[in-house]
């Protein structure tokens, strides 16, 4: 199933503060960007599914916590502040990249403190950029090219499924085929060459 | 109505605002985002930052009254008045609360007391002066103030 859209890219911000929420999603909508914020690391996560894809039976999850974004929006990259209570930055880099399913999405940290040890140990777990606040116009162009780059990577993994399913599989892969295929409330949209959203 | 007077007023207050450091180059910024789509935004953001930032200060007022030995805490709120402050380009009070912070520090409440009263002082007279200056935009129409980031 096709679902046709803009070749837009769709951020994630993420910040604890009201006031940085405003600026972060005003500055990214003035670069032409989709925004979507939440206020915490857990919210974030809930947006991207990886609560429902990390329970294990899924009979027990309520489908009904799932939005329709979420089913029709790919993220293209998150950008989240690091100083925040409960989750921080960090610890949401860390799940991002430690998921199957979300680990390909670029994240850059925000934060207002310039502490390079904090620098390195974000940008060593995966982080694309470390930004400082307040964040400005001209930071926007930073994003762009890692957006690129996580979409490229999302092409070339849905070239490598269309191969795997291309090529008939033994008996003894088809039951874990089944097995590992996205349920329908799990189902995360990619873009296709076309550069329409397809649900896989 | 004296269009012309009312923007040369606002115009000069602006720039005293600048000249006297309660505001820095993020206020610019700000008004860079503001466009006819989103003619009130630089409006928007102050107000949510003063809405945010009474109850910052009312909490460290609190902390300072019950647990005035938790410089933890109270770092914790002013990291995050100092965080607003910086993202709307409110220099004075930016400057006192990282003061504020280097008592907390230092673990002296003496110095967190007396700087505590100045972000409040610095809070109080910035409100005092955003609220006049956007009420002269305000008159001065909707299409002075969605191009005022370009002027």
């Amino acid at each position: 199933m096709a679902i046709a859209t803009e070749t837009q890219f769709h951020v994630l911000a993420v910040d604890d503060s009201i006031i940085d929420r405003k600026l972060i999603e005003r500055l990214l909508k003035t670069s032409s960007y989709q925004v979507t914020t939440v206020d915490s690391g857990s919210k974030a996560l809930e947006f991207l599914g990886l609560q429902q894809d990390e329970q294990v039976d899924s009979s027990s999850s309520d489908s009904s916590s799932t939005t329709p974004e979420q089913n029709e929006i790919e993220v293209n990259l998150v950008i989240t502040d690091y100083c925040m209570p409960g989750m921080t930055g960090y610890d949401l880099l860390k799940k991002i990249k430690e998921s199957q399913s979300l680990k390909d999405i670029p994240v850059v940290i925000m934060s207002s403190e310039n502490v390079p040890s904090r620098i390195n140990r974000c940008l060593e777990e995966g982080a694309e950029e470390f930004l400082l606040k307040p964040v400005k116009l001209s930071d926007m162009n930073r994003l762009r090219p890692h957006m690129l780059k996580g979409r490229g990577r999302d092409q070339k993994q849905q070239q490598e499924e269309n191969q795997e399913q291309n090529q008939s599989p033994s008996s003894g892969n088809k039951r874990k085929a089944a097995d590992e295929g996205p349920s329908p409330e799990r189902t995360r949209a990619r873009y296709s060459s076309n550069s329409s959203l397809t649900v896989l | 109505m004296d269009y012309s007077n009312l923007q040369r007023k606002a115009a000069y207050l602006r720039k005293s605002l600048f000249d006297q450091g309660y505001l820095d180059e993020q206020f610019d910024q700000l008004e860079e985002l503001q466009d006819e789509v989103n003619p009130n935004f630089v409006e928007e953001v102050v107000t949510l930052f003063f809405k945010d930032s009474s109850r910052l200060l009312n909490n460290i007022d609190q902390a300072l009254e019950k647990s005035p030995n938790d410089f933890r805490k109270l770092d914790t709120y002013m990291h995050q008045l100092q965080g607003s402050t910086s993202s709307i380009g409110a220099f004075r009070v930016k400057r006192e609360c990282t003061l504020f912070r280097e008592y907390c520090d230092k673990e002296n409440i003496e110095g967190c007391v007396k700087s505590f009263q100045k972000v409040k002082r610095e809070h109080a007279v910035l409100r005092q002066k955003l609220e006049a200056y956007f009420q002269l935009l305000r008159q001065t129409g909707p299409v002075e103030r969605a191009t005022r980031a370009s002027n």
